[in-house]
């Protein structure tokens, strides 16, 4: 197998953005995941959201870790740089690289195996840290790089495709985010794009780590009767409890929203989401409430999607504890870094 | 003449041991007197040899005091200050015939305590500080004090040189400068009214620690992290490379915080884990930083899956490795030399990756900054291996110096206009016939982006499965390691070079090859002594192997991993490499490496004289 490149004639019809932009030159190289494999849909996503932003492609960085789901960042904005990692590490790679320049945007890419099995421990990490980050698990339930067994996202009851039964209580990423304290935390379904495009805008804009967990089923291993991961189920269980609307810096409110429906949320950047709840129990800025009502929902099988919850007031973002400079550290000249050679005759004196 | 040879004259030239409890807060007093000593103009080293607890074990600090300025552990001990009842059986039977015994006479321990051979000193000093000082914990420590004081009188110690240096660390305390400086003359006065003194081990004043420090190697190492411009550092806690990350912090916080904004220009990462401090060096470096994590040998087993992934996608990945006993978690405030080989070859597949064996803290300051020009020149990850010898000890070097013309290797990074003027950018192609590509980093510009990973590349920088583009990126990155043998220090050379006995070695072991030298010269032996600083090894060690025809290679682990490295990666003939091993957690001494080339010799008889 070799590189594939997308050829990527614009054509002068197809629409821009305020950079000029199409939304072919959001996209990565050639796909080489099953035909109908959910982290695809996912790439889709992940385009329509970058060129709605207007992201400069050299602005975004790409990273994950290794599976099916983790070679999505090669697949859209080929501009960026990407980094696949090593199986479940790509948390401390992303909290370096941000550590390093804290002017870009960061989307980790992985799946429910890299994410909740080998990577759990980074991943739990990585949200105390509150690493300014967009973080996106495909999850299907299963490894399905290497031909699908049993994942820890794995529901109770779950069939394998060769008809073995899931016995292990599965981790469910997003209450583990809630309970770790993470400002931004959603759940969405690859097969719907309207939903998932404006969380990814969303999550990328957030001040600190955003959290999406995408049912994003494995056609290949994962998609039979009996499973809990497989397109059907999905579609017959999932509860959009808040949509959340995308309104970039500048740009007026067009929509209508009728009172006492939309909470309208302001992003560092300048940004807004509007939430709407659809279901009027729902409250998205109460953690523990979001908790209790996510747990109970999936006791009744039943998937919340939508943005879960959120915390703009939130300050405990990385680089805000650290105080570090507002300049990338990447870029501070050397002179302001080494503090020379008067500097070290004198703090000899303490050595003597 | 070479302290290994006993002699009448013995000022300036033994070893004080000082038995203690652990947490009992002695290390203050032990260091006054090493440093009044070092102020008096009279090399000194101080070797600390310490339980992996917080309160309780045993503890001692040995101070070497050497008018020849040798760096090693003495192998004997004249003076033992013996303040832990616990260990007083230990503590007699190590002491040198004709030695003296200082301990506590509160509660008098004669049945134990007697040797015929050696000279017990009783003070009372616990009764001493009791009748003269109150509260529990305050006792404890002054009682410190006082046996310093005591040492002090014995060893005619400058008194207003220790009354500076008391002033100095509670010159804005007036309540602890008073209790401690009388603490001091309790002890002082003690053994000057009733005891003879000073004993014929003494100091005198001499002018040989001018232009010095007394600095231990991680403190060094840290500051030189600072002064090469490093801003993100990662690390897990763990004997003995904890100090380092402390001291880097600490630096930071004096030179790197902007005094109105106190917005800071460094970033200190505590991780999870090893595995997630070696990734987010990485990632820090990818992005271009100057990144690096201080760590031990357990915490190397841990990064090797992602050292690989250094080597392969080529990330610049500065390590120090604080090597302590092994395997497993061995003795974690020993010293050894044995991770040569898991550093030399971490991660499957086939990997090499360059290493810099400082041999003392100064070396630490110097091959901190070379570590990263080596990393980021050569897009690899490079390892400083240092020991807890060199790490934790205080050794006396000469004063640090920075040249302010110095500018960072950044290596192949290509800038914005340098992409722009490119038909197209390919990351992994030799473009220079050197073997090492070009890189872009993150936020430049779209048309160098680019895809790092670990699985198989080509030299385009795609995803590849196809055997020949594979090879010829693997070839490079072994080309690449041949191009490293220009930019690593080249080794040091001691002696004329034309004998035909050769000692090899490295790092740490330098002390203790030096003073094996004089011992062996004053035998008329004359030996040639090559120090390697680095891993790949240069034309220079190659010459040196092929032209000496007996070679000892003196390294401190059991497996002879240096050798073992020498005969894999040079032409040299197997059967003529000699091991001395020291492996006893201790730093090594002069002793065993002449003893051991003297049997292998076998050219003139033992030497009664040398010291057991
Ligand atoms: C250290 C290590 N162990 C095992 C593997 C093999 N491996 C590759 S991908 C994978 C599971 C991926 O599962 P998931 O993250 O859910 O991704 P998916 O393929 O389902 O999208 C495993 C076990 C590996 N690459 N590295
Ligand atoms: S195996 Fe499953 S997860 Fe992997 S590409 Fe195919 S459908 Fe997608
Ligand atoms: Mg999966």
């Amino acid at each position: 197998m070799s590189y594939i490149n997308k050829p990527k004639v614009a054509h002068p019809s197809l629409p821009t953005n305020s950079l000029g932009l199409t939304r072919r030159q959001y996209e990565g190289s050639m796909s080489t995941l099953c035909a109908g494999c959910g982290h695809d849909s996912v790439t889709a996503a992940m385009v329509e959201a970058c060129w709605g932003l207007s992201m400069q492609p050299e602005q975004l960085v790409k990273l994950s870790g290794i599976g099916c789901s983790s070679k999505t960042t090669a697949y859209f904005v080929s501009g960026s740089h990407g980094f696949n990692s090593v199986h479940g590490r790509m948390p401390s790679i992303a909290s370096g690289a941000n550590a390093a320049n804290r002017s870009l945007t960061y989307v980790g890419i992985s799946g429910d195996g890299d994410s909740l099995s080998i990577g759990m421990g980074q991943l739990v990490h990585v949200i105390r840290r509150n690493v300014n980050m967009l973080y996106l698990i495909e999850n299907n339930g299963v490894y399905g790089l290497t031909k699908g067994q049993f994942s820890a996202s794995a529901d109770i009851g779950t069939k394998a495709k060769r008809g073995e039964t899931n016995s292990s209580p599965p981790i469910d990423p997003v209450l583990l985010a809630l309970t770790l304290g993470a400002t931004f935390v959603a759940r969405s379904f690859s097969g719907d794009k309207a939903q998932l495009v404006p969380l990814i805008q969303a999550g990328m804009r957030h001040n600190g780590f955003a959290l999406i967990d995408v049912l994003s089923p494995c056609v290949t291993f994962n998609d039979h009767e009996g499973s809990t991961k497989s397109y059907g189920f999905t579609r017959e269980h999932y509860h959009p409890a808040v949509e959340a609307d995308f309104v970039p810096r500048a740009q007026e409110i067009a929509v209508d929203y009728p009172a006492g429906e939309a909470i309208p949320v302001s992003l560092h950047d300048g940004s807004r989401v509007i939430l709407r709840k659809l279901d009027p129990l729902y409250d998205p800025t109460d953690r523990g409430a979001a908790y209790n009502y996510i747990e109970n929902k999936l006791k009744q099988n039943e998937y919340v999607t939508g943005l879960i919850h959120i915390d703009e007031a939130d300050n405990t973002e990385f680089h805000t504890l650290n105080r570090t400079a507002a300049m990338p550290l990447n870029s501070i000249p050397f002179e302001r870094l080494s503090p020379g050679s008067v500097a070290l005759d004198k703090l000899m004196a303490r050595y003597r | 003449m070479p302290s290994l040879i006993a002699e009448a004259n013995r000022i300036n030239d033994f070893v004080v041991k000082f038995a203690n409890v652990n947490g009992t807060g002695s290390a203050s007093a032990n260091s006054l007197i090493m440093k009044a000593i070092f102020r008096m103009g009279v090399p000194v080293t101080g070797k600390n040899y310490f339980p992996s607890n917080i309160q309780g074990l045993p503890t001692w600090y040995e101070i070497r005091v050497t008018r020849e300025g040798y760096a090693a552990r003495a192998s004997h001990v004249d003076i033992m200050v013996a303040m832990n009842a616990e260990t007083y059986a230990k503590d007699i039977r190590e002491l040198r015939s004709g030695g003296y015994l200082i301990y506590d006479s509160t509660w008098p321990r004669s049945a134990l305590l007697q040797r015929g051979d050696i000279t017990v000193i009783a003070v009372p000093l616990a009764k001493l500080v009791n009748e003269n000082f109150d509260g529990v914990r305050n006792r404890i420590l002054l009682k410190n004090i006082a046996y310093a004081g005591v040492l002090a009188a014995l060893l005619d110690v400058d008194l207003t040189v220790i009354s500076a240096l008391l002033s100095e660390s509670y010159g804005k305390k007036p309540k602890l400068l008073d209790s401690n400086t009388r603490a001091l003359r309790l002890g002082y006065d003690y053994v000057k009214e009733n005891l003879t003194s000073p004993l014929p081990l003494r100091v005198e004043h001499m002018e040989k620690t001018r232009g010095h420090i007394m600095i231990d190697g991680n403190t060094a190492a840290g500051l030189g992290c600072v002064y090469a411009g490093a801003t993100v550092g990662a690390w897990y806690p763990i004997t003995p490379s904890t100090s380092l990350m402390d001291a880097f912090k600490g630096f930071c916080e004096r030179y790197r915080v902007d005094a109105e904004t106190g917005e800071r220009n460094f970033a200190v990462l505590q991780a999870e884990d090893e595995l997630a401090a070696v990734g987010m060096v990485l990632g820090a470096s990818w992005n271009g930083a100057r990144a690096f994590t201080p760590t031990s040998g357990p915490g190397i087993s841990l990064m090797n899956e992602f050292i690989g992934l250094g080597y392969y996608a080529e990330v610049p990945c500065v390590i120090f490795d604080v090597q302590r006993v092994g395997p497993s978690t061995g003795m974690p405030t020993r010293t050894q030399q044995g991770d040569i080989l898991i550093c030399a070859y971490a991660s499957h597949g086939d990997t090499r990756h360059v290493l810099l064996f400082p041999a003392n803290p100064e070396e630490c300051f110097y091959m901190a900054v070379q570590a990263f020009d080596l990393a980021e020149r050569l897009q690899t990850p490079v390892f400083v291996l240092s020991d807890l010898d060199i790490g934790m000890n205080d050794w006396m070097c000469p004063d640090l110096k920075w040249d302010d013309a110095y500018q960072p290797d950044r290596g192949k990074v290509l800038s914005k206009q340098e992409i722009d003027g490119l038909e197209k950018f390919y990351r992994y192609l030799d473009r220079d016939d050197d073997a090492i590509p070009y890189r872009t980093l993150p936020g430049t510009s779209a048309k160098g982006a680019y895809f790092t990973r670990g699985s198989g590349h080509n030299q385009y920088g795609g995803y590849t499965e196809d055997s020949a583009e594979y090879q010829v990126v693997l070839d490079r990155l072994k080309r690449k390691f041949t191009t490293a043998t220009k930019y690593v220090p080249k080794p040091v050379l001691i002696g004329k070079g034309n004998n035909s006995v050769g000692i090899v070695s490295i790092g740490s072991c330098d002390g203790a090859i030096r003073e094996a030298l004089d011992v062996l010269m004053l035998q008329k032996i004359e030996v040639d002594y090559l120090r390697i600083k680095a891993f790949p090894f240069n034309t220079d060690v190659e010459a040196f192997l092929k032209s000496h025809a007996t070679i000892f290679v003196v390294e401190q682990n059991r497996d002879a991993q240096l050798k073992a490295l020498l005969t894999l990666e040079t032409a040299v003939e197997k059967s003529k490499l000699f091991s001395i091993l020291s492996y006893s957690g201790l730093p090594i001494s002069a002793h065993p490496i002449v003893d051991e080339i003297r049997a292998k010799l076998a050219e003139a008889p033992r030497l009664t004289a040398v010291p057991r």
